[in-house]
This record gives structure tokens, C-alpha cells and sequence, in this order.
């Protein structure tokens, strides 16, 4: 499906610092060099914080994980739960639509936003606080028919409660999300079937509605200093990431002014080294395949690390490798990706 | 039915304790060194014996499919994926999973993790579930916390680290190499297979994806032995499942029962029957959205498996069933379906693409009766021009549903074009 950026951008984006600290939190859980795996939680973050991506927020996050922009468009637009234009300053509410929830009523629930937020889904209602939209399956079923608000899951709705639940919404108060009926979880509504021993002694919330309710934030633009970061992940991680220069210090390599003899080798050969990169390097003083075939392992780091936008491609496509097999074969042919030279 | 003892999620509704110390309560988490320190390979031999078949819809033999990993490594790393990207219309189990018997889970990974030689483990679970996600990551935290996780996890000698990470709203990603191709921070657009992921997947490196349900019951097993869980369901159709049961029946719920159930017992037992009566039922979903549906006929005798739900041309799937009663136009609930794969269809393969959109609209004129007759059969020429031609099996998945409510429901599809066109309502329009 075709999704576009919005026609109208704000100037800028920045992460609250609190956020910035996370998004490290998240970039630890992968191997070194494939920091654009926690790309999707990362632009989540930014939705949170701001309600909707926007571009500048999404060129933040190519830059603060080392992705060509393209890529993270890419990812912002092949994910329907990113939001690429303006929702309800307050709440975008967002009714599950699939069969199980129409069969019990979801077109009642749309009939509702049409009649109270706005005519078209993602339009903005008329006091700014609303905006709704048909989404596929929420995977709530057994709890049909749904809506998803802010974070939070309201279950076994009926258009009776789904409109007091709005109201209460544009009142200001959050209402309790889960089921809506008296049912607790995915039990039958009519008592339980199996598993009686428990019942007696139960919390007064499922999982999910005594986190909302614990939390609060169910509407809240997320800041990032709701909920400390207690365990970052990096502290804890078993065994060192990756076999490189761990712990080793990383170390310039020599640079020159200006390339030898007034031209420099096509970079570009190199896999993996596109137009920005080759523009980047040269812009460092890296001019030849032989410059880059005599990196050490400390001098691969400083290049990972200083490398704009393209942290940890140096070792991630192992440069020097292919570096060496470009001088050795002088006429420099097509390098695949194993680095080994297709005859 | 299914006594309380032999289940194996005891905590369903969550109305126990969600916490590590309950979890270890009602019997989790107990002599996970021990059973590790039986070796991989007893492990692996445990689940292919006990019969499990993977949980997530497919039904491949778990224990098999973790056989596939290399037994040496090549110097590089395995890793285990769990598909928590439940997206399958209809299902929602995994989700009581891991919001209320999170620690199944986690036990699961670290020992399937070490029976498949991985030192790391991700869990993907879909971008929607954020409380499932915040209570999945408590629970993780506590484990780390008790050192059930980590270096020497449970003291069993082997390291192994878990990982939560999430998707942002695309079924797709539901297919284990879409998934693997958004875990590296991609478009989930899935693989050509082969390679298959136990050769090479995340990252390039050997990579099992299992349903989170496959992993979750996996140290029951090996605790209670894979003979008990044998003893459940007919040969071949082993174990206990989750059943979700949605739509109108007058108790909706998700239970855990034993498997090759008939749907009927299963209905009138845990659901409190089909609305307004058994014979008010008009037909069934028996698997998530991707399974052709029956008619109320084949329902009456339906027993809920692997292979008698396929010898009827349908399928257990996830065994997500959903019922529709006489209220139900069966030809818009397609319909919606058929929206629902236009909507989710990944772009990659043409005949996906493009014959989503024309399976729907066609669809969307059945539903109105605006159609010519001879358009049933152009629609059912469509659904077979895209089934199995492409990539993955959403074509696949998009053209099943069509082609079962073709084969059970052509006379509701021709009444309601006659009438259209003769203007009478039929019985059938009426709705």
C-alpha cells in the first residue's frame, strides 16, 4: 500500500535526553554492526514522543543508527502502525475491523468515530483532540469487538460504552482499559470452565490492565523518564559482543591531503561503498584501495566509529579484504560478497 | 475433558500469580539444570517423540525442525527466533501466554535455545501488544534477575542471553523470514527459501523460528515426559493446544484443551454453545483466517486436528475458530477477509500484489450481487492463478478462504445475483 510522507514537516526533531539514553538500551540487544535492527523500536520511540513521524524525526534516527534515510523511509512506510502524518493531540483511536470484530459489531464502533471524531479516518477531529482509523486484526478476538487507544487494548465494547468511553476521553480522564463487559481476561464471560483453583485470590486486573493502570501513560507522550531504565541491557550481556578488537583502543589511520598523481581509485568498487561514502571517505583523506588494504585492526575501529551515518560498515563489510583484492587484482573487477573475485 | 492437572498453562487468565515466585509455585522452572544436563540431544529426541507440532500454524514437527540446526558450528553464532508476531485473524493465545504465563515461555527458550546449540535468543512480538510486551519484559527482567538468564542460566552451564524486540503492525512479518528480515531492520519482505533460516538466517547465521505456544510448552514435556503428552489426541495429532473461540458463540474464550477435540463438545463445553443454539450455526473458521471455512454440515461431526481438518480441505492452523451464526453474510465476512490480505499483502510477488486486489473487488461485488454467475468461477480461476505462485504463503493464504466459500457457499453467491437481478430478496439477502 502506498504510503507518503505528510505534505507539511515540522523543522526539527530531537529525542528528550532521557529517550536518547534508551534508544542505547535497545541498540545493545543486536551483535556489533547491526545496530539497524533496533530500527523499529527506535522510530516507535519517536512516534511516542511526538504522536506521529515526521521527517526530520526519521532522518534523526538513520542518523543515530548509521542507515542510509532511504532505508529508514523504507521501514516508516512498510510498517502501518507508524503514523506519517498529524494524529489527535489527545488520543488516536484506532478500531479493529477484521472479520471476528465485524461479525460482533466493529461497524457500529466506526459509525461512532465517523459521527464523533471526524468523517475520514486519520483526519483530525474539529477541536484537534481525536483522529481514529480502521486497523486489521488487533488479536483480541476472543474479546471482540476492540479498539486500541493510546497504548491500551478496550475490550467487549458495545456503541454504547465505546461513546462513553470517548467522552470520558475529551472529559480528560482515562477510563480502565481490558473488557468492558465484567469479564476479566479470555475467560468465558459465564464463569470458568477449567482452571477454578485461582479464582478466588485473583488481582483486581489482568496483566495488561494493571500495567495501564499502574503506569498511567496510556494516552501520555512518552519523555522516556516515566519508567526508569533500571537493567541496561549491555551490563548484563553474557559474553562479550563479537570477537573484534574488544577493548582495544581505536586508532586514526594515516590520511592523505590529496589523492596520488591527482586521481583517486573508484571506491565505489568496493561492496557495500556507495556515492555518500565515497564522498565521506575522500572528505577523511582516503583516496586508494591501498590506503584501506593496510588498515589495522585498531585503525578498522576509528573508521567504524567516525564513519557519519554509516557506523561499523568498515568491519561489517570487511573493507580491508576487499581492499587487498582490488590492489592485488591491479584491473579491480567485480568483488562479490564473499570478497572472493568472480572470474 | 481436559483435566486441570494436565494443562499445561495454569495460568491462563492470569489469575494466579504472574510473577517468577508464582510461576515456580505452580511447578515452572523446576530442575531446568537437570533436564539441560541431559544433553541436546536427549532433548531434541524428547520433543520429536512426544509428537509436538509446531503450534503457529504450519503443524511441522517441532523436535525435526530443531534437528535441522548445525550440530558444530562453522564459527558462526545460532540463534533461536520466537514468533510472537501473532497477527492471524482470529488468534490471540500467545497473547495470555505472555502476559499471564510468561515464565512457560522464557523456560522454553533457554532450553530449546540449548537444544538447538544458540546462546541467544529474540522474541518477537507484534508492535500492538505493548502491555504483553512490558509484562514479557518484567518477566525476562526477573529471570535475568534470579539468574535463570545470562551467563551459567540456571545453573545449567550454559550461557544464554533474550532478547525482546517488536514489530510495528504487519502480518506479514508472521512469516519466519519476513520476520528475520524485520529483526535485521528491514522491509519484512520475505525470503526466497532456500537457504532455509537452519542454514542461514538472522544475519546470515543458522536460525530456528518457532511459534511462542511450540516453545512454551516444551518443558512440560520433558518434565511430564513426551509419552503423557502423547496420551492426548489421536497419532499423529499429539498434546494439548490452545483453542481461541471468537465470533457468536455466547461465551467467547481461549482454553486449553486436548487436541482432536470435536468442536461441537469444544464449543458447548467451554463456550457455552453457538448463540442462539447449535442449529443456529451457519459455519465455522476453524484455523485463523487463512483456512478455508465449514459449513455447519461438516461441523456437526468436526473434530478439531492436523489431519482430519485437512482431509475436509481445511486446516487447524493456529486453531483460532471462528464461529458465525445465521446472522452472519457469510460472502462480506470473505470479504473483509479478502480486504484484510489486499491490505497485508507485502508487494513483493506480482501475482500476490495484484491478485489481492482483484480477488477483493470481485468479492465486493459478490457481496452486493452485482456480478454475472459465470464470475464465481473467473473468481476461483484468479485464486488458483495465485495460489502457489508466490514467494510465500500469503497468496496462498488470501485464495484459501475464497476457494472454501466457493465450494460450501455457491448457491448463497448465485441466489443472491439472481435476486439482485430479478429484484426479489431471497431468504439469503434478506440478512
Amino acid at each position: 500500500m502506498l504510503r507518503r510522507l505528510h505534505h507539511e514537516q515540522p523543522e526539527s526533531f530531537a529525542f528528550s535526553p532521557a529517550n536518547l539514553k534508551w534508544t542505547e538500551t535497545q541498540i545493545a540487544k543486536y551483535p556489533e554492526g547491526r545496530q539497524a535492527s533496533a530500527v523499529i523500536a527506535i522510530l516507535w520511540r519517536a512516534q511516542e514522543q511526538e504522536g506521529w513521524l515526521s521527517k526530520p524525526a526519521l532522518e534523526a534516527v538513520a542518523d543515530l543508527l548509521g542507515m542510509d534515510y532511504i532505508r529508514v523511509l523504507e521501514v516508516a512506510t512498510f510498517y502501518f502502525m507508524f503514523q506519517l502524518q498529524p494524529v489527535g493531540a489527545l488520543a488516536h483511536v484506532q478500531v479493529c475491523g477484521t472479520t471476528t470484530c465485524m461479525i460482533c459489531g466493529s461497524e457500529d464502533l466506526i459509525g461512532i468515530c465517523r459521527e464523533v471524531i471526524a468523517d475520514a479516518a486519520h483526519e483530525i477531529s474539529a477541536d484537534g483532540n481525536f483522529s481514529w482509523e480502521e486497523v486489521e486484526c488487533l488479536g483480541a478476538c476472543t474479546n471482540a469487538p476492540m479498539v486500541q487507544i493510546g497504548k491500551d487494548f478496550y475490550e467487549n465494547l458495545t456503541a454504547d460504552k465505546f461513546r462513553q468511553i470517548l467522552t470520558a476521553f475529551a472529559r480528560g480522564e482515562v477510563p480502565v482499559p481490558g473488557p468492558q463487559n465484567g469479564r476479566y481476561a479470555a475467560e468465558p464471560l459465564s464463569g470458568l470452565t477449567s482452571l477454578k483453583e485461582f479464582e478466588s485470590g485473583r488481582d483486581a486486573h489482568n496483566a495488561s490492565v494493571a500495567l495501564a493502570v499502574g503506569f498511567g501513560d496510556t494516552i501520555k507522550r512518552i519523555q522516556g523518564d516515566e519508567v526508569p531504565i533500571l537493567k541496561p541491557v549491555k551490563a548484563r550481556k553474557a559474553k562479550a559482543s563479537g570477537n573484534k578488537t574488544a577493548g582495544g583502543a581505536a586508532q586514526k589511520p594515516a590520511m592523505l591531503t590529496a589523492a596520488n598523481n591527482g586521481a583517486g581509485d573508484d571506491l565505489k568498487q568496493i561492496e557495500g561503498v556507495g556515492p555518500a561514502l565515497e564522498k565521506q571517505l575522500n572528505e577523511l583523506g582516503i583516496w586508494h584501495f591501498a590506503q584501506i588494504a593496510n588498515w589495522s585492526a585498531a585503525e578498522v575501529l576509528w573508521i567504524d566509529e567516525n564513519l557519519k551515518r554509516f557506523k561499523g560498515r568498515a568491519s561489517r563489510d570487511n573493507w580491508v579484504e576487499q581492499a587487498k583484492i582490488l590492489v592485488n587484482s591491479g584491473d579491480s573487477e567485480v568483488v562479490n560478497e564473499m570478497g572472493a573475485k568472480d572470474v | 475433558m481436559l483435566k486441570d492437572q494436565d494443562r499445561i498453562f495454569t495460568n491462563l487468565y492470569g489469575m494466579h500469580a504472574r510473577t517468577l515466585a508464582g510461576a515456580r509455585k505452580r511447578g515452572h522452572w523446576d530442575g531446568t539444570d537437570t533436564l539441560i544436563k541431559n544433553g541436546s540431544d536427549w532433548i531434541v529426541d524428547q520433543v520429536k517423540a512426544s509428537g509436538l507440532r509446531g503450534r503457529g500454524g504450519a503443524g511441522f514437527p517441532t523436535g525435526l525442525k530443531w534437528s535441522f540446526m548445525p550440530k558444530e558450528s562453522d564459527g558462526r553464532p545460532s540463534y533461536l527466533v520466537v514468533n510472537a508476531d501473532e497477527s492471524e485473524p482470529g488468534t490471540c493465545k500467545d497473547r495470555e501466554i505472555m502476559r499471564h504465563d510468561p515464565h512457560t515461555l522464557i523456560e522454553g527458550c533457554l532450553i530449546a535455545g540449548f537444544g538447538m546449540g544458540a546462546n541467544a535468543g529474540y522474541i518477537y512480538i507484534r508492535g500492538e501488544f505493548i502491555r504483553e510486551r512490558e509484562a514479557l519484559q518484567a518477566a525476562i527482567d526477573e529471570a535475568y534477575d534470579a539468574g535463570l538468564l545470562g551467563k551459567n542460566a540456571a545453573k545449567s552451564g550454559w550461557d544464554f542471553d533474550l532478547y525482546l524486540t517488536h514489530g510495528a503492525g504487519a502480518y506479514i512479518c508472521g512469516e519466519e523470514t519476513a520476520l528475520l528480515e524485520s529483526l535485521e531492520g528491514k522491509k519484512g519482505m520475505p525470503r526466497m527459501k532456500p537457504p532455509f533460516p537452519a542454514g542461514s538466517g538472522l544475519y546470515g547465521c543458522p536460525t530456528t523460528v518457532n511459534n511462542v505456544e511450540s516453545i512454551a510448552v516444551v518443558p512440560t514435556i520433558l518434565r511430564r515426559g513426551p509419552g503423557w503428552f502423547g496420551s492426548f489426541g489421536r497419532p499423529n495429532n499429539a498434546g494439548t493446544k490452545l483453542f481461541a473461540i471468537s465470533g457468536h458463540v455466547n461465551n467467547p474464550c481461549v482454553v486449553e484443551e486436548a487436541m482432536s477435540i470435536p468442536l461441537q463438545e469444544l464449543i458447548e463445553k467451554h463456550c457455552g454453545g453457538v448463540r442462539g443454539g447449535w442449529d443456529n450455526l451457519k459455519a465455522v473458521i476453524p484455523g485463523g483466517a487463512s483456512v478455508p471455512m465449514l459449513p455447519k454440515s461438516l461441523c456437526d461431526e468436526a473434530i478439531m486436528d492436523f489431519d482430519w481438518l485437512r482431509d475436509q480441505r481445511s486446516g487447524l492452523g493456529t486453531a483460532a475458530v471462528i464461529v458465525m451464526d445465521q446472522s452472519v453474510d457469510v460472502v462480506k465476512a470473505i470479504w473483509r477477509l479478502s480486504a484484510f490480505y489486499k491490505h497485508e499483502s507485502c508487494g513483493q510477488c506480482t501475482p500476490c500484489r495484484e491478485g489481492t486486489g482483484w480477488m477483493m473487488r470481485v468479492m465486493d461485488r459478490l457481496v452486493k450481487g452485482e456480478a454475472e454467475i459465470e464470475e464465481i468461477d473467473m473468481l476461483l480461476d484468479v485464486t488458483k492463478q495465485v495460489e502457489g505462485h508466490t514467494i510465500c504463503a500469503l497468496g496462498d493464504a488470501a485464495a484459501w478462504p475464497i476457494q472454501g466459500l466457493i465450494r460450501h457457499f455457491r448457491d448463497d453467491i448465485e441466489d443472491r445475483i439472481k435476486s439482485k437481478r430479478n429484484g426479489r430478496i431471497s431468504s439469503v439477502a434478506a440478512e
